[in-house]
């Protein structure tokens, strides 16, 4: 089920495969603002993505490395070739710390993404599709979570979890599972709403003549309809998750330094610096938290505006454009039909393939209305 | 006739999409002289709708506009361009000069407001009232409009009022400030035959009652027949042929004309199944074997809600279908018609009676036993571009009885018959690769009648599988239609609400009325000479594509209305 409900669905187009998932389609029809907002948000979801993955090839030390040839780094040491971003109060190199707490944030995201996705459109489903008493109890639990602050969530939750002794993966599913559990009511609602208008679909009920069953209607037929605005939601699960890990740390609930790089650990740390004028604890955790964010709200804020033919810009037709598409439903031609009989009739709503070419624009009519 | 109310001169309508630029108009020059019904006819995408819209600037924002619309005011005077003149100038011109009647009219109407206040809104955006004046000016022309009681009906809302009803006051708001033109976009469409034969009586009367010259766009060529002066056909953006009526309808000049004369189907017409022997062999109809599907006292309520008393869609409603036998089921909307259909394939709950299909009693039947029937079952969705999966190829789609039912494994394995069934429906083998939407409607609609006959079964249920196509392409679907069921032999339900297409195929036809069968027989018997009153009013209020005719018949019409 989680390879069927992870925001790479394709699209039906006859394009190559690479082309139609998702966010590469967008990135190829969208102009403009848009595209800028999109490519920006990118740009710094796959830094922050690469940081990550590379963090053992790009950090010069380890996140809890106090020393290097046997030496003593020291406190509070000012950016250097050594340190270039400096050192912390406690000894540990800055730069190293940041690069490791991204491994961290991403741990957070994909733990809690596909924990809130499998949990959140399994019951969507289910509840959309055959309604009654459970989709009412679901519902109302669905609107009961969501006035619960996920912070105080993933505080009870990491108390629970590790009696606030956090280690890393302490720390990494406190969070993750508050977030799950704040993101269940978001995916619930939306995939239950889009089960409830396919069920309604023709396609659904011609499944239902054909004899298929319910479990084969659900996975086959309605779920793929129903998971397409979906990535908008990843995107803002991704963003919670980081902002939700670093309060944690911010608040001291975080992850111990020794067991893995935490920005919202460091940012708390680095409070009493800035009145000292150390400049070089605060600034790069919180310069991180922030582009993470901001690389994947952009994400989704352009692909929420490339989704909706209302919000998106399109490229402006010249008046005596040089290729002109036709809104003909019956391309080759009502006129190219001979008398009455298949012969004749068969030219009547298409030509054959061979004689269409394949870069025939494929319906306006539906579009222009 | 001095000067024309409207002149449309070289238009060219673009439109930006996602695809690019597409021409949806490529130079339209028209004229529409005062107190004249102008048709526009062709089949969607042709840019008739775009051409009318034009006149008042409806157009969207992403469409650039070339060419000059002068519109002129009700006295000859004022001439402006429509294309080029302000969006505040616009505004003062629509309403008063011009005035437009959509397809459908429940959504045109805002349902939280009086339709009064609603008429009158138009009036005040144009002149300074109070009150009472635009209420009485509302209230007169509901009553020019055929609305009784008016001075009462003026405070109901939208609900309170039938679909036909609901269709006056559309065309009421567009009267109420006199404009020299009214622009109706399929304004009958939406309707039933008996109501719409009641709007084009109204449409009729405007040019001599309210002096308003009319833009008629419409499909459907009885329609035509019934009401225009004068005919443009419009075909891929632009006007193959335009002429008066009678002229265009006795000698079509281009041969696209031609074509679509020859497709609209006509009562006592074609029957397609009689044409020809059949070239394959077809299955052993067994004269011994019971019916396939028998009803008897069959009834069907949907469950009220809020303790409200449920709503009995089917009343009692005896009807057979022997093996290999075309019933056509025909009635207005309401009727029951497609309760029966979905009854039939065990969508629908039966409440009452008793229906026999293929042999097991569907009154409270099991999914568990009816399953295996299924098979022997096969169902046409009316819409095409709502039957198919989006995500999955029509090879999937078709294969997708086969493989349910055991047959193939999966959908590679069954993709021989999969061919085997598109080419049967005379689609190109490759457009199995295709996704449905890159199908256009008729091919869907073969596509469709393949997955249905995927394990050749032997009852098929058309639930009005052309009504929502283009006449040449309905003509196409229907051939095919009546081609493969006498190879095939299947036993078929055809459900429609257009008398001619089921006289074409049918071997019987069944007239539904509020759920009661009120007369059934041949086709012959049933429309060549009609016993109950609703059958031969049904007939009677259906516009025939020939202008001649149609005006004798509207005489019969009115004869049977006024009794």
């Amino acid at each position: 089920m989680a390879t069927d409900t992870t925001p790479t669905g394709t699209l039906p187009e006859h394009a190559p495969r690479w082309k139609r998932l998702p966010v590469v389609h967008q990135l190829r029809t969208s102009v403009g603002l848009q595209r800028g907002m999109l490519v920006a948000g990118l740009v710094l979801t796959a830094v922050f993505v690469l940081t990550a993955v590379l963090a053992p090839l790009l950090a010069p030390y380890g996140w809890a490395q106090l020393r290097a040839d046997g030496e003593l780094f020291g406190s509070h040491v000012e950016p250097s070739s050594d340190h270039l971003l400096g050192t912390t109060v406690a000894g540990y190199d800055v730069l190293s710390r940041v690069i490791w707490g991204a491994r961290t944030a991403l741990y957070t995201i994909v733990i809690g993404v596909i924990l809130s996705i499998v949990i959140g459109v399994t019951l969507g489903l289910l509840s959309g599709y055959f309604g009654g008493w459970l989709d009412r109890v679901l519902v109302v639990v669905a609107d009961a979570i969501y006035a619960f602050p996920s912070l105080l969530l993933a505080i009870l939750a990491a108390i629970v979890i590790s009696g606030g002794q956090s280690s890393m993966w302490g720390g990494v599913m406190a969070t993750a599972i508050s977030i799950t559990v704040v993101f269940i009511p978001q995916y619930f609602r939306v995939v239950r709403a889009e089960v409830v208008r396919v069920k309604g679909e023709a396609f659904v009920e011609s499944a239902r003549v054909v004899g298929a069953g319910h479990v084969r209607i659900m996975t086959r037929h309605v779920l793929r309809n129903a998971v397409r605005t979906l990535p908008l939601i990843v995107t803002l699960n991704a963003c919670e998750a980081v902002l939700t890990l670093a309060g944690l740390g911010f608040l001291g609930f975080g992850i111990e330094p020794t067991a893995a790089g935490d920005w919202g650990y460091d940012l708390h740390k680095a409070l009493a610096d800035v009145t000292s004028g150390i400049w070089w604890t605060a600034i790069p955790p919180g310069v991180a938290i922030v582009l993470t964010a901001l690389g994947v709200t952009l994400v989704g804020e352009s692909l929420n505006d490339l989704a909706d033919p209302r919000l998106r810009t399109r490229r402006r037709a010249a008046l005596v454009a040089g290729e002109v598409g036709t809104t003909s439903v019956v391309p080759g031609g009502v006129l190219a039909a001979g008398p009455e009989g298949v012969d004749g009739l068969d030219a009547l709503e298409g030509a054959p393939p061979e004689i269409l070419p394949e870069s025939e624009p494929v319906s306006g009519p539906e579009e222009d209305r | 006739m001095s000067t024309p109310v409207v002149e449309i001169r070289d238009l060219k309508v673009t439109f930006d999409t996602d695809a690019g630029a597409v021409a949806a108009v490529k130079g339209v020059s028209l004229q529409v002289a005062a107190g004249e019904v102008l048709a526009i006819v062709g089949e969607s995408g042709s840019g008739k709708t775009v051409t009318a819209r034009s006149v008042l600037g409806l157009l969207p924002e992403t469409a650039r506009t070339s060419g000059a619309v002068l519109l002129s005011g009700r006295d000859g005077s004022d001439v402006q361009d429509v294309t080029t003149v302000s969006s505040s100038a616009l505004r003062r011109l629509r309403g008063r000069d011009a005035a437009m009647v959509f397809q459908e009219p429940s959504s045109v109407l805002n349902p939280v407001f009086p339709v009064g206040w609603q008429i009158a809104e138009g009036l005040r955006a144009h002149a300074r009232l109070t009150r009472e004046q635009a209420r009485e000016q509302a209230i007169d022309v509901l009553r020019r409009v055929g609305i009784p009681d008016p001075e009462h009906r003026v405070d109901h809302y939208p609900h309170q009022f039938s679909g036909g009803q609901k269709q006056r006051i559309v065309i009421a708001q567009a009267l109420v400030l006199n404009p020299g033109l009214v622009i109706a976009d399929e304004p009958t469409t939406a309707l039933d035959v008996t109501v719409q034969a009641e709007i084009l009586d109204l449409l009729r009367i405007l040019p001599q009652e309210f002096g308003a010259a009319i833009v008629l766009i419409t499909h459907n060529m009885g329609v035509v027949a019934d009401l225009a002066d004068r005919v443009a056909v419009m075909y891929d953006g632009e006007i193959v042929e335009q002429a008066d009526v009678r002229t265009l309808f006795a000698s079509p000049q281009h041969p696209y004309t031609r074509r679509l004369l020859d497709a609209v189907p006509r009562v006592g017409g074609v029957r397609l199944r009689e044409r020809g022997a059949p070239t394959l062999t077809s299955r052993p109809v067994d004269p011994e074997a019971g019916p396939v599907v028998r009803a008897r006292g069959l009834e069907v309520t949907y469950p009220g809600r809020l303790r409200k008393p449920g709503f009995t869609a089917v009343a009692g409603v005896d009807l057979h279908i022997a093996p290999g036998e075309v019933l056509g089921l025909v009635g207005e909307s309401g009727s029951g018609k497609t309760t029966i259909g979905r009854a039939i394939a065990g969508l629908t709950h039966v409440t009452g009676g008793s229906l026999e299909v293929l042999g097991v009693e569907m009154n409270g039947v099991r999914e568990r036993r009816f399953r295996p029937v299924r098979k022997r079952i096969g169902f046409v969705f009316q819409d095409p571009a709502t039957s198919f999966n989006p995500l999955l190829t029509i090879a999937q789609c078709v294969a997708e009885p086969l493989v349910v039912h055991g047959v193939a494994d999966s959908p590679q394995d069954a993709r021989p018959r999969v061919d085997e069934l598109l080419e049967a429906v005379q689609l190109p083998r490759a457009y199995g690769d295709r996704f449905p939407h890159e199908l256009s409607g008729g091919q869907r609609q073969r596509a469709s009648l393949a997955r249905a006959l995927a394990l050749d079964p032997e009852l098929l249920i058309a639930d009005e599988p052309t009504s929502a196509l283009d006449v040449s392409v309905q003509a196409r679907v229907l051939d095919l239609f009546a081609r493969l069921q006498v190879e095939l032999g299947f036993a078929c339900l055809f459900i429609s609400h257009d008398l001619a297409v089921v006289d074409m195929l049918a071997d019987r036809i069944a007239v539904l009325h509020r759920g009661v069968l009120v007369e059934e027989g041949t086709g012959d018997e049933v429309l060549g000479a009609p016993q109950h009153p609703y059958t031969q009013r049904l007939l009677a209020s259906l516009p025939v594509p020939d202008p001649v005719e149609q005006a004798a018949r509207r005489a019969r019409w009115d004869g049977l209305r006024g009794a």
